[in-house]
């Protein structure tokens, strides 16, 4: 039986028109689409990108000691190099002497081993008197060190333009002499008790923050239009509300001669002369952290509590189960949706807060985010805070993905 | 929420116990913004509640502080009003258009992978701002923009679109399409069915979707301050600054000032919903 194919109007096969149809709406939506997606890949994704590369990258020093490294490509790293990396070391120290950009080198090279500074700069100083030929003999002489391997094998090490040693760091682990891993000095141990510290200031405030959130989120969903809209306020007034301000509220709250001071000496339980400290330690921080996300629990379990049918809570009471029972077996079950989102939403936010607690947390109060701004404004190793940040980063796009998979991150919903 | 007569103790027990668990936790979330109210009235100079302000004596109060956020010497308020609603302003109109075109797109059903697309459109608002703040600024710094106008209100678009693209994509999932083709077959052309059919109808979405992105740059902090010179200084900086020397009562006085513009949001925020639910046809 032969077909005769269907045409449109203007005479092409139906189906062909019809899939250029198709091809033409699905054109028109990406190209909507396109202008943000291509903003947002410059401005944003590229960046964080960069932001990665700059944390593994260590191409400076080899840039700026090029002859030294190719010498030493030759050497085996057991007793002292021949004379051609010192003469290669000599050239390369001239020019950044004539150049003045040696103050970086001092600085990469201290950081893998300390003792290069002096080394380096009492180096220079004298480079201009040194002789012709025989470089190695006139470079122990400067300075002994030069004829100690160690030094040069901790230089060696440093050739490599890639390195991950900014990711061992921020973990308290570092390299030894020989490349291997080993554990930070005792006393500069102090990322492992951060990211700890973070990850439990962070599950501890969404705990918090379900345990207040819960019980009125159910009275939200279940009181009245009227009333429920006014309470509403209460939720959406902080959410709305600058960071900053409520953060200052804080920070009058919590203060020394603040109000929750005063009403502790009040009621006896401290004495006026030895109020307790709430502010700039880690008490600080978990109220107020716990204050300004609490919106972001009670919002998602307030939406998914508004479409529970309250006859299902009849049901299970009108066939004999007591109000507990019916709670735990028919209820709790269908808020876990709600709960999931919530808890996700407030624990990606509280792993990466920054402004609350450097302002209410003090020392023992602050998180990761802290160091983060403290090694890209005050130490200025850039490449250490990108580390930092990767690390933070690669952590919530994992609990992004979960959300993502149990939520949808086209089902949060705003107010 | 009254109880029936007949309710047996220990269920009345248990129900007040929730409504005054409940009280105590809206409590907890409201009580700390209406601290600073009194504060900012106060005529002392330290952040306390004199004998005078609790005795209710008019002596007790003043408006000194605003007199000194608003004519103060070497205030930074002025400036810092000034380049915030500059800044606030932009990014709102740049992040508005991108976020409300680009939902626009991610609603049709013709658009191809679009749970990844929104994934990653939606990405600035999850990923921590202290990384978004590191990660603007190496770009900025290399283009020339750090301590601009302009690179701080492309980078509070970023920010700024993702709220735009969730309220928008929102109010087009209850869209209905038979309106735009009856335009279509009516003759009306694409954009002039957009401007005169589609954008009416959701632009509660697309207004508060503004209002969060305005809200989102106008409060934002922690780019600004990476990105940030002296010219650029915006409120939250100041305050971030102002915090981090000394609590004044000035602070006081500029937090009241914004607590009042967030219930003016928030009021804006809620009348555009409810509108846009009626629109929608969503009765509750």
């Amino acid at each position: 039986m032969s077909q005769e194919k269907i045409l449109s109007s203007d005479g092409i096969p139906l189906e062909e028109s019809l899939k250029k149809a198709e091809r033409k709406n699905k054109l028109k939506a990406v190209l909507l689409v396109a202008p943000l997606f291509l903003f947002i890949l410059i401005i944003y994704i590229f960046p964080i990108g960069d932001m990665l590369f700059r944390s593994v990258d260590d191409r400076m020093i080899t840039k700026m000691l090029p002859k030294t490294f190719v010498a030493m490509e030759k050497w085996d790293g057991q007793d002292l190099p021949d004379e051609p990396v010192y003469q290669g070391l000599y050239e390369d120290l001239s020019i950044l002497k004539k150049n003045k950009t040696f103050g970086k080198i001092i600085a990469r090279l201290n950081y893998e081993k300390s003792g290069f500074s002096s080394l380096i700069k009492k180096t220079i100083r004298k480079i201009d008197k040194l002789e012709e030929g025989n470089y190695k003999e006139q470079f122990i002489k400067i300075h002994k060190r030069w004829g100690q391997s160690e030094y040069l094998v901790a230089l060696k090490n440093t050739a490599p333009n890639w390195s991950y040693a900014k990711y061992l760091k921020g973990v308290d682990l570092k390299f030894d002499e020989k490349r291997n891993i080993i554990q930070q000095d005792e006393d500069r141990r102090i990322y492992k008790t951060l990211w700890l510290r973070t990850i439990n200031v962070a599950f501890w405030v969404t705990i918090f923050c379900f345990i207040l959130a819960y019980p009125i989120a159910h009275l939200l969903a279940t009181l009245p239009m009227k009333y429920s809209n006014l309470l509403m306020i209460c939720v959406l007034l902080p959410f709305w509300t600058s960071l900053l301000v409520r953060t200052s509220s804080w920070m009058v709250l919590l203060q020394q001669q603040g109000p929750i001071n005063d009403l502790i000496v009040w009621l006896g339980w401290a004495a006026d002369d030895n109020r307790p400290e709430l502010m700039y330690n880690v008490i600080g921080t978990f109220v107020a952290m716990t204050q300004i996300l609490l919106p972001f629990m009670v919002l998602p379990l307030y939406s998914v509590m508004k479409t529970i049918s309250p006859s299902l809570m009849r049901a299970g009471k009108s066939l004999g189960g007591t109000p507990l029972v019916s709670f735990v077996k028919i209820y709790f079950p269908l808020t876990i949706p709600g709960i999931g989102a919530g808890s996700l939403l407030v624990f990606i936010l509280a792993i990466g807060y920054y402004i609350t607690p450097a302002l209410v947390g003090g020392a023992s109060g602050s998180l990761i985010s802290n160091n983060i701004a403290y090694h890209m404004k005050s130490s200025l190793d850039w490449a250490f805070a990108s580390a930092l940040g990767t690390m933070l980063l690669v952590g919530v796009l994992a609990i992004y993905w979960v959300y993502n998979k149990l939520v949808g991150i086209d089902n949060i919903k705003l107010g | 929420m009254a109880l029936p007569n007949h309710t047996p103790l220990n269920y009345r027990i248990w129900h007040y116990t929730y409504l005054t668990f409940c009280f105590l936790v809206f409590f907890f979330l409201i009580a700390p913004l209406f601290v600073i109210l009194p504060l900012s009235f106060n005529a002392e100079q330290y952040i306390h509640f004199s004998s005078k302000m609790l005795a209710l004596d008019p002596e007790g109060f003043s408006l000194r502080w605003y007199e000194d956020m608003i004519y103060g010497t070497k205030n930074p308020w002025g400036l810092a009003t000034k380049n915030s609603l500059i800044i606030a302003f932009f990014a709102t109109i740049g992040s508005t258009i991108l976020g409300t075109v680009a939902a626009l797109g991610l609603s049709s059903r013709h658009m191809p992978y679009k749970a990844a697309f929104m994934a990653l459109l939606i990405s600035p608002m999850i990923v921590p701002l202290i990384i978004s703040g590191t990660a603007i600024f190496f770009f900025m710094a290399k283009v020339g923009l750090a301590a601009t106008h302009t690179g701080i209100v492309l980078s509070h678009i970023i920010l700024g679109t993702p709220f735009v693209v969730i309220t928008v994509t929102a109010t087009l999932s209850g869209f209905d399409h038979s309106v735009t083709r009856a335009a279509a077959s009516l003759g009306s052309n694409p954009v002039n069915t957009f401007m005169k059919i589609t954008l009416p109808l959701i632009m509660p979405g697309v207004i508060s979707g503004a209002l969060f992105a305005f809200v989102t740059s106008f409060d934002e902090v922690v780019v600004v301050l990476f990105l940030a010179g002296l010219e650029n200084t915006t409120i939250p900086i100041q305050m971030w600054v102002g915090l981090r020397e000394q609590l004044s009562p000035t602070i006081m006085a500029v937090a009241t000032c914004l607590i009042v513009m967030s219930t003016l949001i928030l009021v804006t925020a809620e009348l555009l919903r409810r509108r846009s639910e009626r629109l929608r046809g969503i009765n509750r």
